[in-house]
């Protein structure tokens, strides 16, 4: 009996990038097959508080499935992982715990702030509320909803991943990229 | 025979006289006023006494009256008697100019906990307890957040304007 799979044609090979192919050679950049691995294999770090980390726990799971994205390994701990995903209301109290993780994250490194609580305080306008991550650590991208909705929270990891395929190997290097982190008073 | 909230209140008579006032019962639950000074004499009286025996604090907390001067912190306590299953409150008022209230951890374990934690939020000063710092709240933060007085939201923000969200 023939396997179903060979009916499977819309099977998409995404980003090969640029270069001079031959039979069983390919010549292309270095940075643009860094890369491409590293988009295609970032390790979220989930720092799930609240609702939101529900939300992203349907995004884990069979139905929604994070792992066609490459990001099938979620690990907690700071020192494996590419990706800090923040969900969910940081309380004042909380930032520095946030902002320690974030430190013992090796470069690269980057920030998925999700729902309205990590972007923005949201409804928690209060004396004990952190009113956005990003006034403590750097954040690449914004998610918004209370609380997003699964394909929002893939939405805005398709983002990072957009940021870290057009990322160049020499970034993290630059002047205005130290001038970022001198901003939030990181090394 | 059952400990009625009357004997209660007629122990307290007989012992503070006219010093303890507005006795009343909402909810069917007695409810009276202390000077502050007299707040663990009245505590100890009732933990010691062989009738009372309310040997278990379940709560404490403070109350801000910003309209009545001189009086506008209200610590609560929440008393229960465990034997005879009867829970009294009583409450005692210090200005919050200088919101000095004795503490009740040398009676009360359970009084530690909360007494930091009513510090914490109101900034009533126990006097006596034995490691008065923030619990709840960043040590850092310099003002006692439950206290009516400030405006529920600062209008001088413009971070969360409307204008912010393109509405």
């Amino acid at each position: 009996m023939a396997r179903p799979v060979q009916y499977n044609t819309t099977v998409k090979f995404e980003g090969i990038p640029e270069g001079y192919m031959g039979e069983g050679f390919m010549a292309t950049n270095l940075e643009k097959v860094v890369s491409m691995a590293r988009k295609n294999s970032l390790w979220p770090l989930p720092f799930a508080t609240s609702c939101c980390g529900i939300e992203f726990m349907a995004t884990m799971a069979s139905h929604y499935d994070i792992a066609r994205f490459g990001a099938e390994r979620v690990g907690f701990s700071p020192r494996q992982c590419d990706l800090l995903m923040v969900i969910g209301t940081i309380a004042k109290k909380m930032a520095p715990v946030l902002r320690q993780v974030y430190l013992q994250m090796a470069e690269p490194r980057w920030v998925l702030a999700v729902g309205a609580c990590a972007s923005s305080g949201g409804i928690f306008d209060t004396y004990s509320v952190l009113q956005g991550v990003d006034q403590v650590i750097p954040v690449d991208v914004y998610v918004p909803g209370c609380p997003p909705r699964p394909e929002a929270i893939l939405d805005g990891f398709m983002k990072i991943q957009e940021l870290v395929n057009a990322e160049g190997l020499r970034r993290r290097h630059s002047d205005r990229y130290k001038e970022l982190l001198a901003g939030y008073g990181i090394q | 025979m059952n400990l009625t909230n009357e004997i209660i209140q007629q122990k307290l008579t007989e012992k503070f006289g006219d010093q303890l006032y507005d006795f009343s019962e909402p909810y069917g639950m007695l409810t009276f006023k202390a000077p502050k000074d007299l707040n663990l004499k009245v505590l100890q009286f009732l933990y010691d006494d062989e009738t009372l025996r309310f040997r278990f604090l379940t709560d404490l907390q403070a109350v801000h009256y910003p309209n009545s001067k001189g009086n506008e912190l209200a610590v609560v306590y929440h008393l229960h008697n465990l034997v005879d299953n009867v829970r009294i409150r009583f409450k005692v008022f210090t200005d919050i100019a200088k919101p000095d209230v004795f503490s009740a951890t040398a009676l009360y374990r359970s009084a530690n906990w909360m007494e930091r934690e009513t510090y914490d939020f109101f900034g009533v000063n126990f006097i006596g307890h034995p490691n008065l710092i923030r619990i709840l709240n960043v040590e850092e933060m310099d003002y006692f957040p439950l206290r009516k007085e400030y405006p529920l939201e600062d209008m001088t923000r413009v971070d969360k304007d409307d204008e912010m969200f393109g509405r």
